[in-house]
């Protein structure tokens, strides 16, 4: 319990370091985001819809502390300001639209992702120096170097274009009405398979790597070699002693692994037109829509956060060293 | 294990002739001399790289070898002008981010106490806040250019350094070297700069190379959002350009390919030279090796022994 409590104050307080980045920013930046803002809306707006905007962003002629206490009592309250591209939508509800996207590709792509690799880095180890061991590691090493967007492209143009095996992008086909039916989630896999396949292939090698690393010197220690002794079938020895042991570092990196994962799946959303964050993302930057882009990076930073945190649970439920030393 | 030829530990000669031993590193070392090379001497072969040289779109030809892009540019042009400009914003953030991650590192690992708790909270924050959205963020803010891109790499990347830094230093400190330093009156910055840093130089060097790995392709991506300046030539605004001119969508590979190959030559490169520069600098490795040249001396066929996970915390 005191280290869950522990790490819960510890994301608490990345939060809120997330909070005040994103509060300093506008305000230590040379380029203004107000004057660009009003610029952009000026004709448009009255002078009292100009006053009321300018509150909701906290930019008033008040003290910084006073600033700094509204704008972290908007964003406690949900309220992240009015976006400028979706004018006048207000943030929270434009990030809201892309969210689950982002989560749906994202998630399928680290779990697929960490199980397979896993899963084969744990082959790689039980049998060294077997195919598996001597080719794919190198192999998914060099897949990991190209840019993850890049693969996403060559895997749009093959697949999708040259091929047309899939569709060349957004999440579901227009001819299709969103119903929970058959039809729809298979439609919604098929736009999926390219986007989560690139992303898996380019983080694939990583897992592999730490699993069948840790595996190789776990099989290697005494009581893995007792229980090899004491004549327990071999799937045993190898799941139950050795992969469960094995698999803990893997797990612990699997929270840090999740805001790289996150960040890669912004570019390929883009490569694929996926109605998510990075397409928002993207929209944001070409409009110069600061909140936009300060919300989609807060709520994008409590996910990872959030992911962390049950990430902990998980290795506490694994590790009973930890649960000793915190009980 | 006499009998083997002993590697002098430091020099630029030893390293090299290290590198030219080892066959990954050979490998990535020409990987990346033919870079560096395009870079320097690569811009004066090709013409304007923003010149409109012929009909948008055209595929390889004898003319234009890979190309032209959607605007009628020629395509092998950007990529060896892009290099240049790709290849020194990531050696130049390669370089600053293992520098501010030392600096950290070193003085929260030496230091201890209330400033290694201080400076450890830091790290890890940033360690756990993602990068890619930070980045974005700063950088929508900062006018576009190389500097803001350096600056903004830096800033998302330097934390992991920090990190394995400390623990490095964390552990030259119990040494008893340390502690004689200690007790002749060394003062601390000189026992981190003459007694620690020494030991941690293939730490350093494999740290740069990682953070060049990183920083390039990490770069790559920010332009390739429109957030690098998009009137210049680099890699990543090529990326940028192929994508926003729907190159995907009428077949135009060329447009996109040769780019994102080149990034991860560069990638495959450095990573190749850094596991070899491991096994040049890495002891245990060493004396593998020529346990391995001992047994293949006397006739025994070799086989490989089983590497060790260093736990690092």
């Amino acid at each position: 319990m005191r280290f869950l409590l522990r790490r819960l104050g510890f994301y608490l307080l990345s939060g809120w370091v997330a909070l005040t980045i994103n509060f300093l920013l506008p305000r230590l930046m040379p380029g203004d985001p107000a004057t660009a803002l009003f610029a952009r809306f000026r004709g448009r707006l009255g002078p009292e819809a100009m006053q009321a905007l300018r509150e909701t962003f906290g930019l008033t002629q008040a003290p910084l502390w006073r600033q700094y206490l509204t704008s972290l009592g908007h964003v406690l309250r949900g309220d992240l300001g009015i976006s400028i591209a979706y004018f006048p939508s207000p943030v929270s509800s434009v990030i809201g639209t892309g969210l689950i996207w982002t989560v749906f590709l994202a998630g399928s792509a680290v779990a697929i992702s960490f199980a397979l690799g896993t899963l084969l880095g744990l082959a790689a180890a039980w049998w060294r120096r077997g195919w598996i061991d001597t080719w794919l590691p190198s192999t998914l090493v060099f897949f990991g170097a190209f840019p993850f967007f890049w693969l996403a492209m060559v895997a749009l143009y093959v697949f999708g274009f040259v091929l047309g095996w899939f569709p060349l992008g957004h999440a579901y086909s227009d001819e299709i009405t969103p119903a929970f039916t058959a039809a729809f989630l298979l439609d919604i896999a098929r736009h999926a398979v390219l986007p989560v396949g690139t992303m898996v292939l380019a983080t694939l090698g990583g897992w592999l790597l730490s699993m069948r690393n840790t595996m190789i010197s776990v099989l290697g220690s005494d009581f893995v070699n007792l229980a090899r002794a004491k004549g327990l079938p071999q799937s045993r020895v190898a799941l139950r002693y050795a992969a469960r042991n094995a698999l803990l570092p893997s797990i612990t990196s699997l929270g840090m692994a999740l805001g790289f994962v996150l960040g890669g799946s912004l570019l390929t959303e883009i490569v694929f037109s996926y109605p998510g964050q990075g397409y928002l993302l993207v929209q944001a930057v070409r409009n110069q829509d600061y909140p936009l882009m300060q919300g989609i990076f807060l709520v994008i930073t409590l996910a990872v956060l959030g992911a962390n945190w049950l990430v902990d649970l998980v290795v506490l439920w694994l590790d009973p060293r930890i649960r000793e030393s915190a009980s | 294990m006499s009998g083997n030829t002993t590697v002098p530990a430091t020099g630029v000669a030893a390293w090299w002739a290290a590198i030219r031993r080892d066959r990954k590193a050979s490998i990535g070392a020409a990987l990346l001399a033919f870079f560096v090379l395009l870079a320097v001497v690569g811009p004066l072969l090709v013409g304007d790289p923003q010149a409109l040289v012929g009909i948008p779109l055209q595929p390889p030809s004898p003319q234009h070898w890979l190309g032209t892009t959607g605007q009628g540019q020629d395509v092998l042009a950007q990529l060896v002008v892009g290099t240049r400009v790709s290849l020194a914003i990531g050696f130049a953030v390669g370089l600053a981010v293992v520098l501010v991650g030392a600096l950290v590192g070193i003085t929260a690992g030496y230091f201890g106490g209330r400033v290694d708790g201080l400076l450890s909270l830091l790290f890890n924050v940033f360690l756990v806040i993602p990068g890619l959205p930070l980045a974005i963020v700063i950088a929508a803010y900062l006018p576009s250019g190389p500097l803001t891109l350096g600056l903004v790499l830096t800033v998302t990347g330097w934390a992991w350094n920090a990190r394995v830094m400390r623990a490095q230093t964390l552990s030259q400190r119990q040494r008893d070297f340390v502690a004689a330093a200690i007790v002749t009156g060394e003062s601390d910055f000189r026992i981190i700069t003459n007694e620690i840093l020494p030991t941690m130089t293939s730490l350093l060097v494999a740290q740069v190379i990682g953070s060049t790995v990183y920083a390039i392709g990490a770069q790559v991506g920010l332009e390739f959002l429109g957030l690098g300046d998009v009137s210049a030539v680099t890699w990543g605004t090529n990326l940028y350009w192929a994508q926003n001119d729907s190159a995907l969508l009428t077949g135009a590979w060329w447009t996109f390919a040769p780019t994102g190959l080149c990034v991860a030559l560069v990638g495959f490169g450095l990573t190749m030279l850094n596991s070899g520069f491991d096994e040049i600098s890495n002891p245990r490795l060493q004396l593998e090796r020529a346990w391995r040249a001992y047994l293949e001396s006397r006739g025994h066929k070799a086989t490989r022994s089983t590497p060790v996970v260093v736990d690092r915390v």
